[in-house]
């Protein structure tokens, strides 16, 4: 059995992604829904937040690198008490406080901006030498998406943190399997991808990226690894709870909920 | 300047420990003291320029204050887009400090050469770019550097360049440096071409032309006061700079005098032709080949005043 909770909290999420995608007809659906098992173990379960103190220096940090599916970030930040739920309305909208690709603080708990891909485990990784140089317990998480690991600067960034055994940063790679304009193992494989991590230096833990039961000791696991960054390949459906016919399908990456769609799944 | 800059830095970073020089493989000879003595606050992040960057970023983010260092194409270009996301739009006090500004990695071809770093980094917002004449000034730039919040570039020529200010002038970020008052002409200078306009207005004035000279040790924010000023009261007016013409110190003169209402009898860009050179040599050679010799510079200017 999976927790109850966090099953309610995930439904509530899927529901404000797709009524955000609807209202601002906005892309990038199917990679916000395909994360948000991801960012509720995060946010609800197993990392350190203070959403009245959002940046007290004892947070876990979470540096979300596929920025263009902030929306799900965003209801997530929401949801757990960082703003009011009814900024969510002002996103991708004229004078909105929430940009279609997050952007630092344009809400409380928004750590980093970002939007072009492969910068933001870089940063992650700069933050996390900094941590360790300074000796702090907190943790850094990043969330990459599969297609980010396509750009040479990602590769970089787990060249250094493997080289430099920042056991303190945990990254998950929200696994979808499809990118803009197809299946990943078409357009770029990244196959075997867990070994190319490993042998970068890596603890390498592939996990169902939508069972609370395995992601949760998954990431609880990678809290406690000494001497090396840990990796968890999250294996998720891109559009997952979203409109059937582009679910699993590239269209999820580009096609809001019509009227009657939107209507249907929020009935 | 490198020495300067380095010296500098080391100084100031033995008393803030939240100081940390990242180099991408670079300053072998130069580095050692400071990677010695202070091995917490060097790290050589190896040949990746971009996640130097985004690392820079990062650290900023925890209180950090790096300095990230490399030859001016790879501190500026490959990593621009970093440049651009990571630190100016999330304006993180972070420093790019380039080395080997114009042709001072002359014969190594135009890969090295350092001639668009102004005019790619001047539209950027929050990017502050110093752009020291000498080693004086580099130490004063490089000590605001530690002090400002926000990003900022350090453009810097390579080893050597002659000590132009024997005694320190007053520097204000933003703010140019007139070096000698003189009638009629006025050379204005930015970054490595400082020594060579000082060797220009030598000879000028064994011809009895006196001219005015300035340093401009920030290129953004640009101090348009003192060039409208300029403009105002010199009748000839000469921008020298080891930079393409485009964006480069030339651009920025133009753009604050032409948007304003100030006129002028005559204004020349010394720079750096729109072509990659075809032939490799010195700094002194190449400069003769892109039109930046002090003679070249020197025949143009007797031609125009006579």
């Amino acid at each position: 059995m999976q927790d109850k909770k966090l099953l309610e909290v995930s439904k509530k999420i899927r529901r404000s992604i797709l009524e955000m995608s609807y209202k601002a007809q906005s892309a990038h659906t199917g990679g916000a829904l395909s994360c948000v098992e991801i960012l509720v173990a995060l946010y609800f379960k197993t990392m350190k937040v203070f959403p009245k103190d959002p940046y007290s220096e004892k947070r876990d940090r979470l540096f979300f690198s596929k920025a263009h599916d902030a929306k799900a970030l965003y209801a997530v930040l929401a949801e757990r008490g960082f703003f009011e739920k009814k900024l969510l309305d002002g996103y991708e909208m004229e004078g909105g406080k929430l940009p279609g690709h997050s952007t630092r603080h344009c809400v409380p708990g928004v750590e980093i901006s970002a939007g072009s891909l492969g910068h933001g485990l870089s940063i992650a990784v700069g933050s996390a030498f900094a941590g360790k140089l300074k000796k702090s317990n907190h943790k850094i998480f990043a969330i990459l998406s599969d297609g980010e690991c396509d750009e040479g600067s990602t590769w970089e960034a787990i060249l250094f943190a493997g080289h430099h055994k920042l056991e303190n940063i945990i990254t998950i790679v929200d696994y979808n399997k499809l990118q803009g304009y197809g299946i990943t193992t078409d357009v770029l494989d990244l196959e075997p991808f867990g070994d190319k991590w490993k042998s970068f230096g890596w603890n390498v833990i592939s996990t169902d990226g939508h069972d609370f039961n395995k992601l949760i000791p998954a990431i609880e696991k990678a809290k406690n690894s000494k001497g090396k960054p840990t990796v968890i390949i999250a294996n998720t459906i891109k559009g997952l709870g979203g409109v059937e016919m582009h679910i699993n399908k590239v269209s999820s990456q580009y096609k809001p909920p019509t009227k009657e769609e939107i209507d249907e799944i929020l009935t | 300047m490198r020495i300067a800059f380095v010296n500098t830095l080391f100084k100031l970073a033995k008393k803030d420990s939240r100081i940390i020089l990242l180099t991408a493989d670079l300053g072998y000879s130069v580095f050692e003291e400071f990677q010695e003595k202070l091995p917490d606050q060097f790290l050589n992040v190896g040949i990746a320029e971009q996640n130097m960057t985004g690392v820079a970023a990062g650290m900023a983010i925890e209180g950090m204050k790096p300095f990230i260092y490399s030859i001016v194409p790879f501190a500026t270009m490959r990593n621009f887009e970093q440049i651009r996301n990571d630190i100016c739009y999330q304006n993180l006090n972070v420093k790019i400090v380039g080395v080997g500004a114009g042709f001072s990695y002359g014969p190594y071809g135009h890969t090295h050469h350092g001639l668009e770093d102004v005019a790619i980094l001047r539209p950027l917002p929050n990017m502050t770019i110093f752009t020291p004449g000498d080693p004086v000034e580099t130490s004063l730039v490089t000590t605001e550097a530690v002090k400002m919040q926000g990003p900022a570039y350090i453009r810097l020529g390579r080893a050597g360049e002659p000590v132009v200010h024997t005694v320190a002038p007053q520097f204000k970020v933003g703010k140019g440096i007139v070096l000698q008052k003189g009638k009629k002409v006025a050379l204005i200078a930015m970054s490595t071409m400082l020594a060579s306009t000082i060797e220009v207005a030598k000879k000028l004035k064994e011809k009895n032309l006196t001219p005015t000279i300035v340093s401009i040790p920030t290129i953004k924010p640009f101090d348009n006061e003192l060039i409208l000023d300029i403009f105002k009261s010199h009748e000839y007016i000469y921008s020298l700079e080891e930079h393409f013409a485009v964006g480069g110190l030339g651009s920025a003169v133009a753009e604050a005098v032409v948007t304003s209402n100030v006129s002028f009898k005559k204004y020349h860009m010394f720079a750096a032709p729109d072509k990659f050179s075809k032939v490799i040599g010195d700094q002194r050679y190449m400069r003769n080949d892109n039109g930046l010799s002090v003679d070249q510079i020197l025949k143009k200017i007797i031609s125009d005043t006579s």
